[in-house]
């Protein structure tokens, strides 16, 4: 399925307040899909996205967190599944957009692309449930109940790129996005 | 290297070792709530194992050690106190996350880093170990504020210590030099 295509049905089922952490290529498309205060940018280091939602669904407890990694982020992170899974946070989601590639890093292919399965991972390291979603169709239909239920929950989303969108990095390692995330967490 | 020392060395660590329960006492007197943690063997009996069993705190335990960078650092947004308790190997396996969430963003990390392989009477610039001798230098070229926690006079700072980097929204390091007590 098309990464953007996926982000916009996600978006539907997004509530106001929740916390949304995403990473790199699928950052950029959400960021013009779906901006919003709310949306956690500043993740600093390669495979930290799964560790940063970790620590917002353990101090934000009352919200959803969903976590929009990347395989590629995923791999150098891999420990995290464990960590999560030995924290196990009822309100964290982590979604894995699996398009085999380091995108913005040239498109190479991440080791074993070809046979690796994250969603069996996910389970195996001890997550609540975990789901894998390799259309449009299949996602619509399983979303809605994967998100009704605690997490720490699973999804493996085999994507390809949909059309471009803009590679941003100035702001989403700017003190205006940081900011303006801060102020959103903590208005009311 | 010539010129003067700024600690003498002697034979022996002077002072008493630091009060692993008084460290402990001093984070929850910061507000901290959350200690992310890879085990430390410097840490392990003094502090370690005794906040796994303290109900003011919430023990996470990480696989890695840049996983509690980043723990840390998200929960700073809504002042979600929290600090990192790890070995110098891994504050050296982590200098990446450090530099980009600690330091570029400039957020509240505060990370307790035993010294593993650090002589008790030797500071650690004198340390034989080349892994104990280059933390300070390292820490000093990143710009983030560092003390080493050597006896348990030297516990005192650590209330304070956090208070600061949470106010001026900075990282903070403490060297924990020697094994702390169990009480």
């Amino acid at each position: 399925m098309k990464r953007d295509a996926a982000l916009r049905l996600l978006a539907k089922s997004v509530r106001t307040d929740d916390i949304v952490v995403a990473v790199y290529q699928t950052l950029f498309d959400w960021l013009e899909i779906c901006p919003r205060d709310l949306n956690y940018v500043a993740t600093g280091a390669m495979g930290q996205g799964s560790s940063h939602g970790l620590g917002l669904a353990l101090a934000n407890p009352e919200r959803r967190v969903l976590v929009f990694d990347g395989d590629g982020s995923l791999l150098m992170n891999l420990g995290s599944l464990a960590t999560v899974a030995g924290a196990a946070p009822c309100n964290l989601f982590h979604f894995v957009f699996a398009n085999g590639t380091y995108e913005v890093n040239g498109s190479h292919p991440i080791p074993a692309a070809d046979r690796i399965d994250f969603a069996a991972m996910a389970l195996a390291a001890g997550y609540s449930t975990a789901e894998k979603w390799d259309s449009i169709d299949a996602l619509n239909s399983g979303v809605q109940s994967f998100l009704g239920n605690p997490g720490p929950a699973f999804a493996e989303l085999t994507v390809e790129p949909g059309r471009p969108y803009r590679r941003d990095y100035s702001y989403i390692h700017s003190y205006k996005a940081r900011d303006a995330f801060r102020r959103a967490l903590n208005a009311s | 290297m010539s010129g003067s020392l700024a600690q003498p060395v002697t034979d022996e660590p002077v002072g008493k070792a630091p009060s692993g329960r008084r460290i402990i006492n001093g984070l929850i007197a910061a507000g901290v709530r959350f200690v992310a943690a890879v085990p430390d063997i410097v840490t392990s009996e003094g502090l370690l194992w005794p906040i796994s069993s303290e109900r003011r705190l919430r023990l996470i335990r990480v696989c890695k050690e840049d996983e509690g960078v980043s723990i840390c650092a998200a929960m700073s947004y809504n002042n979600t106190r929290s600090v990192l308790l790890m070995q110098q190997t891994g504050l050296l396996d982590s200098l990446n996350a450090i530099r980009a969430i600690g330091v570029d963003y400039g957020l509240p990390v505060v990370m307790l880093v035993g010294l593993q392989g650090k002589e008790s009477h030797l500071p650690p610039d004198r340390s034989t170990s080349f892994g104990v001798r280059i933390v300070r230098p390292i820490l000093d070229v990143m710009g983030i504020e560092h003390s080493v926690v050597e006896t348990d006079r030297d516990v005192d700072a650590i209330e304070h210590g956090i208070e600061v980097a949470y106010a001026e929204s900075r990282p903070r390091v403490f060297l924990i030099g020697r094994e702390p007590t169990a009480k």
